[in-house]
């Protein structure tokens, strides 16, 4: 890409300040859905698997 | 009974089972994970760089291919949710609720981008970030269902309550989805019409079509994906509750 084809894509025609903020919104939301899901799964397993081990210990 | 009928009724209740459910989708997990990763990865080029600006709205069409998907995935996350809604009211599913509970706050999510893309791309074409039109206020008023659903699972101390005070608000909202989908026909909005989902077919050019599409199938693998994570980690604390309460 030359540099006119990058500053083109970067100012997006002189809609940038709209073309970017919308992407970026849509990173910031779909990735914070996708990693709260990831970290609540995880930590369901961490309190499972503990539940297991507090049990196998007192049996 | 016939055999029919019976094989079909296990079949069924196979599926209901809980922790059939869970094996089934922590192995599936991983599928729907790399096929979200590839979907975006072929989306995303095609969205921002190869397919070609607008004769009318230049390079600002670009905005389409994030504001289109989260509009029809929050359509269709809510579709989604009064399907649960109607299995826990109708057949009591043991899934159905879990279900609900995973994929509400998706569908707000959803709901939410589908809004504020279309704010940025109101501005620039239409002037003006909002306006109170048909369209655009049905959609608030999917968001308020999505928001209301959640407030009403906790609403009650007794769970199932909520769970079934939330599908009843879920079944009810169903009207406002033709509303949604009929209010650039109905009423005056500076909504565009429908350009892909016609009777008398796509009148979006297919260089257009085919990036948003894939965008399309890219949002709908994510909210596949985020919705079973959730369902799972709901499903273990669960089982963690139970158990500690023997």
């Amino acid at each position: 890409m030359d540099g006119g084809a990058l500053q083109g894509f970067l100012t997006m025609g002189g809609y940038g300040a709209f073309v970017w903020p919308a992407y970026g919104l849509s990173l910031l939301v779909l990735g914070g859905l996708l990693l709260a899901a990831r970290q609540g799964l995880k930590r369901q397993e961490r309190l499972s698997a503990e539940q297991e081990r507090l049990k196998g210990r007192r049996r | 009974m016939s055999d029919i009928a019976t094989s079909r009724r296990t079949n069924l209740h196979r599926f209901a089972n809980p922790g059939r459910f869970q094996r089934t989708a922590g192995a599936v997990q991983p599928w729907l994970s790399a096929f979200t990763v590839l979907a975006f990865a072929l989306g995303l080029p095609l969205a921002l760089v190869f397919s070609p600006p607008d004769y009318q709205q230049g390079e600002s069409v670009r905005i389409m291919y994030v504001h289109v998907p989260a509009a029809w995935v929050a359509l269709f996350g809510y579709l989604f949710l009064a399907g649960s809604a109607f299995s826990l009211l109708v057949w009591r599913h043991p899934l159905a609720a879990v279900l609900g509970r995973a994929a509400a706050p998706v569908g707000a999510g959803f709901t939410f981008l589908a809004l504020a893309t279309g704010s940025l791309w109101g501005k620039p074409m239409w002037g003006t970030w909002w306006v109170w039109d048909a369209r655009l206020t049905s959609v608030l008023v999917l968001l308020f269902l999505y928001l209301g659903y959640v407030a009403l699972l906790h609403a009650f101390d007794d769970e199932q309550r909520g769970e079934r005070a939330a599908a009843v608000l879920a079944l009810v909202g169903v009207v406002n989805l033709p509303i949604i989908k009929f209010s650039v026909d109905w009423w005056n909005t500076l909504h565009q019409p429908a350009s892909v989902l016609r009777l008398d077919g796509p009148t979006i050019d297919p260089s257009m079509l085919h990036p948003l599409l894939v965008m399309a199938i890219a949002y709908t693998a994510l909210f596949f994906l985020v919705v079973l994570m959730r369902a799972r980690a709901e499903l273990l604390a669960a089982r963690t509750r139970s158990r500690a309460g023997r």
